[in-house]
């Protein structure tokens, strides 16, 4: 029983958190990093890429050709991206991010979250 | 284009990996017009279809067939605005051929993004092919999103795993490889242990007379690491098929016309019916090439293999839709 109320407790908690979240981090509102990485003539530009931890990065395919981006980690995977798609994904875990085109797996890239 | 004389035949044989550029540029050359290639005896010939004298001499034997490859149905890029019609004239191509096919062989990008109405229209235009019988292997483009599910549920009836089968036709053992699945960062092509373990299987039991023609959408030979033009583990496929007389590999995948003679392989790619792709590294990318619109059906087209059992030889003739 006492277990049952500590769970309620922390999903009330939760429930407040994620109400007050918008307020105070929306990424576009607070100002959160965001960053571009094109795809074109079958490579990710630039290769590499330095960032913050809460960076949103976008990647834009420019291209005639559909492609992926997809971690080698799988901790990101898009769909697939026709021309002039894009995907995003925030950067929220520091750590080094090895990716590729699935379609295409000569093309890789790596981001680099600080 | 000059009429070619009997000197100006390409002749090479060669076992080196390395791809006889000078060769190739010269057989590509002709590829706006078609070209004649006979082997006999591990030597390609290779004529232009503009000389009807050596064309009248060529090989027609029991068994022939065609390759179409990358019809991309669904692209619409300014490399080609109508895939459909560059589709339904190479069907009517095939019908115009002196010799009706027994069978036609789709070797991939049958859609450009894999959505089921760009699968029914290629479906139905083939409708009017001379044959009913089409072979296909998957391109990357076919199996994209769902691991190749819909592929396999529409063209995968009769073969394993990811779509790999065999069948035999007068005497010739055909082998469909698929090597766009699982592909790993930096890679190219993949077959897979699993893949390979079958195709040795498949073909022990087989005669060395046997000819053998292996088809898949990736070049099964490394024509340009650079754009991933290759497979990565077709040498231990090719392995298992050292011990034959005659083994044909047919490709798609670069949208243009190549060949090289290896030991007992010939290796053929196909152009594509829907858009060309530029010569190796003579583009920043290989993407879809823009030509002037009066140029490209010169750029696409078919090939038609026929097989002589008499004389031992596979002649491919690639035509343009132009």
């Amino acid at each position: 029983m006492k277990r049952t109320i500590w769970i309620y407790c922390v999903a009330i908690s939760m429930v407040l958190a994620l109400a007050a979240l918008p307020l105070v981090e929306d990424p576009l509102a607070a100002g959160s990093p965001a960053v571009d990485i094109k795809i074109d003539n079958f490579s990710f530009t630039p290769p590499t890429l330095t960032v913050k931890v809460g960076t949103q990065i976008t990647w834009t395919n420019g291209d005639d050709i559909p492609h992926t981006v997809v971690s080698d980690d799988q901790s990101f995977k898009s769909k697939v991206l026709d021309t002039d798609e894009k995907f995003t994904f925030t950067a929220s875990k520091p750590g080094t991010y090895s990716y590729f085109c699935s379609i295409h797996p000569k093309m890789t890239g790596k981001v680099v979250v600080e | 284009m000059p009429l070619q004389k009997d000197h100006d035949a390409i002749l090479f044989n060669h076992h080196s990996d390395g791809i006889d550029r000078r060769g190739f540029l010269k057989c590509m050359a002709w590829a706006g017009t078609g070209a004649l290639c006979v082997l006999q005896g591990g030597v390609l010939k290779s004529y232009s279809l503009d000389n009807p004298g050596h064309i009248a001499k060529a090989a027609r034997g029991e068994l022939s067939f065609v390759q179409i490859s990358d019809s991309h149905m669904g692209f619409n890029k300014p490399a080609n605005t109508d895939v459909v019609g560059t589709l339904k004239a190479a069907v009517a191509k095939i019908n115009g051929l002196p010799l009706p096919p027994e069978f036609i062989l789709h070797t991939g990008d049958i859609s450009h993004l894999s959505k089921p109405s760009e699968f029914d229209t290629v479906d139905q235009i083939l409708q009017s092919a001379p044959t009913k019988d089409v072979f296909f292997v998957p391109g990357e483009h076919d199996v994209l999103e769902d691991n190749g599910k819909q592929y396999l549920e529409r063209y995968g009836k009769n073969t394993k795993g990811a779509g790999w089968y065999s069948f035999d036709k007068k005497g010739v053992h055909f082998v469909g490889l698929v090597n766009v699945m699982n592909l790993k960062a930096g890679g190219m092509g993949s077959l897979g242990a699993e893949q390979l373990e079958w195709l040795e299987d498949d073909v022990k039991h087989l005669s060395k007379s046997t000819p053998v023609v292996v088809f898949a959408h990736m070049p099964l030979w490394n024509i340009y690491p650079e754009w991933g033009w290759g497979t990565d583990d077709s040498a231990q496929a090719l392995s298992y098929l050292k011990r034959f007389g005659s083994v044909t590999v047919l490709n798609g995948h670069i949208h243009q016309t190549m060949q090289k003679v290896e030991g007992n392989v010939t290796f053929h790619t196909a152009t594509s019916t829907a858009f060309p792709q530029p010569h190796p590294g003579e583009a920043p990318s290989p993407g879809p090439m823009k030509v002037p619109a009066e140029q490209l059906r010169g750029l696409l087209g078919v090939t038609d293999v026929n097989y002589s059992r008499k004389r031992h030889t596979l002649a491919l003739i690639d035509s343009t839709l132009g």
